[in-house]
């Protein structure tokens, strides 16, 4: 059966079973595959999404429950906060392996989105289900300071 | 995608590249096969185009340790050329052309060896293309070559005459000199600078570059259902409810799993969990964590095969005014890259390409040809980013390739994606051995070591693969006991050996690999030793160094200054230091700890390394933070836990908690100036902070703990 999803500002119809999850959809049937795969059950934050601006977790999310929802990817993640957050991540040049980047861009993306100016316990508390191996927490901490201080810059 | 990354080779060497180097490398047979087959450029490491864009081939995987950005930059460097102009791409499977130079004829990355084995080799592969430029100024502008000057991709004559690269790589294509200087370190421009990394942009936009993201027309997603214990194999099959699942096109089995093929991932992953496997386990490995601890420590508490002996550590144990001993645990631990095990391939009765992320391409492409029955020179390896790898995607039992290979097989011609859950990448094996330690020393009535006695007891991962007569040598793998031996440290008696176990557990590198236990015993035993007779940790660390270790003795030095300089340890905290060599590279560190409700908490540390030139001191400290956060994670709270019956405990991140962002110290480092030739940093971090963070804790609530991780003490 098909079902109508609202990605990244486009209508996209997506012929899977309801129960699949919005990763998969993501992935297999639309072809974005910037939202990666870690662990399936919600703990590692690879998947990050914005289900209608808010962080959700694509792998735990059947298409089933979306509903109108709008989703934005890291594919074609914008607007202020998205561009301040990318470019820091840049200019920070931190990425390792990068496997985890795109979910803690998108992470970062609602953080600030949410709070403008976090603290470092404020991004602690955010980030803490994004999960990176190579360990670049040091410089996702800075890369949100920078990225929250070119927002403030920016109004 | 517009950075500088570009995943399609052919694209990068097909029509725009005008000429290409092959640095007096022989043309091997291989390599031979493959220019036939496809283009003119596969046994070359620098290509320029014509609009000046210089493309590295990188023999070495980039698995997040910045490779590709470091040998780009030896290239660049003797090439004096602009960074912006600098790409670089994965080169092709050839364990000739592209040998880790340090490994001999294999093509692999690991070990912390790619840039010191390649150093010389790019820088002149760099030289050698800047003298072919020069070469082709000299003759269209009618000078003498020692008159062109080229800076940051420009050529230039004190005529006035000025070229870009670009435009000069046609006629530069020509013989390549037999000999090019190198330029000495300290004309170096670009190396030692900050050098934004080749793969930035690309892994911020979550651009496809790691195998799971290839997705090739109508291929059918894989997975599998893997044998509960090491060993098992598969003894029945009923399929009949996951065929009824929609979109599962079949179930195939093998000796040791049972695939699931699908049109998407969503219906791979239903029909795994709803095929219902019978095992026999008559092979299977049974004993559990425990039994392994306690035939492992009855193992370690004689000596076994002598790695190291000096003097005769029996009579001065014996004679000693005290000895102590202590023993040490050590649980498996798993890789848990964010990016389970992974690959696509296609194939038919006349070849195949692969999409795979492997630490050795060329042999895991023999495998998967193997295994398909095919010619190797008619397969293909396209090697892929990986998510993560810490040692997990080297194998020197070929064992991810072959499972890609004989499950494409029985799949029959066509296009596949293989895909690991989570759980079949806790459960799958391939851990850093469990490993027991028994060590004795002996003091004078001063409280001085005297004698010094360290039995290490783990089975080897080279047992049973082609690499075991290569890496195993008088009786020794190296790598079950790396860090134990070569102590900076002098006393009079001194002997370490090893006890080799085995199991039917796989097991493999993981990131520092015996420097993650051997450091940790050699380092928290000596804290305790100095703080018997209250020496001080750092001075009674100085005053035991070899006199020829003076780069030990610096870092040390160094890192205490830095700790100085910090301040006051702020109330209820305390700092622990480490000393520790591994892959060449000197590191010390300091790690300011409190006690977070009976765990150790590190809020911060203070890093010195000497790994002789720095090639990318940015990169250099982001290695450092990386391995700090992934020692002391393994320190904290990871473990592989067989139960009874020898089947594992965990399952996901869930029950194997790796580092989160809340639990990362700050880290600072500092790198000691020199001019020896690069050393690797990509394990380093890893093995001195965790006994930096077990000494703070000791000095902080007396404890020592010996069996790890910290968070097993519950269980105890």
């Amino acid at each position: 059966m098909s079902l109508d999803l609202t990605i990244n500002g486009d209508t996209a119809s997506v012929d899977a079973t309801p129960d699949t999850p919005l990763l998969w959809a993501l992935r297999d049937h639309l072809g974005l595959t910037g939202t990666k795969y870690g662990c399936g059950i919600g703990q590692c934050g690879a998947c990050a999404v914005l289900i209608d601006g808010v962080l959700a977790y694509a792998c735990v999310t059947p298409i089933d429950t979306l509903g109108g929802a709008s989703v934005e990817t890291i594919d074609d993640l914008s607007g202020p906060a998205a561009e301040a957050v990318k470019a820091a991540w840049i200019a920070h040049d931190f990425a390792q392996c990068g496997y985890c980047q795109p979910g803690q861009v998108v992470a970062a993306t609602a953080l600030l989105s949410e709070t403008p100016a976090p603290t470092d316990a404020d991004i602690d508390a955010a980030m803490s289900g994004q999960l990176c191996r190579c360990a670049t927490y040091q410089r996702v901490r800075a890369a949100i300071h920078t990225a929250a201080a070119d927002l403030e810059g920016g109004e | 995608m517009t950075g500088p990354l570009d995943l399609s080779r052919r694209a990068v060497l097909g029509a725009g590249t005008a000429f290409v180097l092959s640095v007096a490398l022989p043309l091997p047979r291989r390599a031979a096969a493959q220019r036939a087959e496809a283009d003119a450029t596969f046994d070359a490491f620098v290509s320029i185009d014509a609009d000046g864009i210089i493309t590295i081939q990188s023999k070495h995987l980039e698995m997040g340790q910045g490779v590709m950005t470091g040998l780009a930059a030896m290239v660049a460097e003797e090439l004096d050329a602009d960074w912006s102009q600098m790409r670089a791409v994965h080169s092709p499977a050839d364990d000739e052309v592209y040998a880790n130079l340090a490994y001999g004829s294999v093509q692999a990355t690991g070990s912390s060896t790619s840039i010191s084995n390649a150093y010389e080799q790019m820088r002149r592969a760099g030289a050698t293309a800047r003298a072919m430029l020069v070469a082709a100024a000299a003759e269209d502008w009618g000078v003498s070559e020692d008159e062109i000057a080229v800076r940051r991709g420009t050529l230039s004559h004190p005529s006035g005459r000025e070229t870009e690269f670009g435009a000069l790589a046609a006629a530069a294509s020509r013989t390549a000199p037999q000999d090019v200087s190198l330029k000495d370190p300290s004309d170096f421009t670009l190396i030692g600078t900050h050098l934004p990394r080749l793969d930035a942009e690309a892994k911020t936009t979550g651009a496809p570059i790691f195998a799971m993201d290839e997705t090739p027309p109508s291929a059918l997603v894989m997975t599998i259902v893997h044998p509960p214990k090491f060993g098992s194999m598969v003894a029945s099959v009923d399929d009949v409810e996951a065929l009824a699942i929609k979109d599962v096109e079949r179930v195939a089995f093998y000796d040791a799993g049972v695939a699931i093929f699908a049109r998407d991932t969503h219906a791979a992953l239903q029909g795994r969990a709803a095929v219902r496997v019978g095992w026999n386990h008559i092979d299977a490995e049974t004993r559990s964590s425990a039994d392994l601890y306690a035939e492992w420590s009855g193992a370690a508490s004689t000596p076994g095969v002598i790695v190291e002996n000096r003097g005769d550590v029996d009579a001065r144990l014996a004679d000693a005014a005290e000895s102590v001993e202590a023993e040490y645990r050590f649980p498996f631990l798993a890789h848990m890259p964010i990016e389970p095990i992974d690959g696509v391939i296609r194939w038919d009765e006349t070849g195949g390409v692969v999409w795979l992320a492997t630490q050795m391409p060329a042999l895991d492409r023999d495998v998967i040809a193997g295994e398909l029955g095919l010619d190797p020179a008619t397969v293909t390896m396209n090697t892929m980013y990986v998510g993560g790898a810490f040692g997990r995607r080297s194998q020197p039992g070929q064992n991810i390739a072959r499972e890609l290979g004989r499950i494409a097989k029985a799949g029959g011609p066509g296009t596949y994606k293989i895909m690991w859950t989570r759980e079949d990448e806790t459960k799958g094996g391939f851990y850093r051995p469990l490993t027991v330690h028994n060590i004795k020393a002996g003091l004078d009535v001063d409280g001085a070591i005297v004698a010094w006695d360290n039995t290490i007891a783990n089975q080897s991962f080279f047992t049973g693969t082609m690499f075991e007569g290569w890496s195993i040598q008088d009786g020794i793998d190296k790598t079950a006991i790396e860090g134990a031996d070569n102590l900076p440290y002098v006393w009079p008696d001194h002997r370490v050996s090893w006890q080799r176990m085995y199991s039917g557990v796989p097991t493999l590198w993981w990131r520092a690999v015996g420097h993650t236990h051997a450091g940790y015993v050699t380092e928290t035993f000596l804290e305790e030793l100095l703080h018997r007779t209250g020496r001080d940790p750092v001075q009674g660390r100085l005053d035991l160094l070899a006199p020829d270790r003076t780069r030990d003795r610096a870092v040390l030095e160094k890192v205490a200054a830095m700790a100085e300089d910090a301040g006051a340890v702020p109330e209820g905290r305390t700092r622990g230091v480490a000393l520790h060599k591994s892959y060449g590279t000197y590191m010390a560190i300091i790690a300011e700890v409190s006690d977070d409700d009976g765990m150790p908490r590190c809020h911060r540390a203070w890093a010195a390394v000497d790994c002789g030139i720095v090639l990318t001191p940015d990169n250099v400290a982001s290695q450092i933070e990386g391995g700090v956060g992934f020692g002391l994670s393994s320190l904290l709270a990871e473990e592989i836990v067989l139960g009874d019956g020898g089947e594992v405990e965990q399952s996901s991140y869930v029950d194997y908690p790796i580092l989160t962002i809340d639990r990362m110290p700050h880290v600072e480092v500092a790198t000691i100036p020199s001019a020896a030739p690069p050393t690797g940093v990509g394990e380093l971090g890893v093995a001195p902070i965790r006994p930096a963070v077990a000494n703070a804790w000791f000095h902080l609530t007396g404890e020592m703990v010996r069996t790890l991780p910290f968070s097993s003490r519950d269980r105890a």
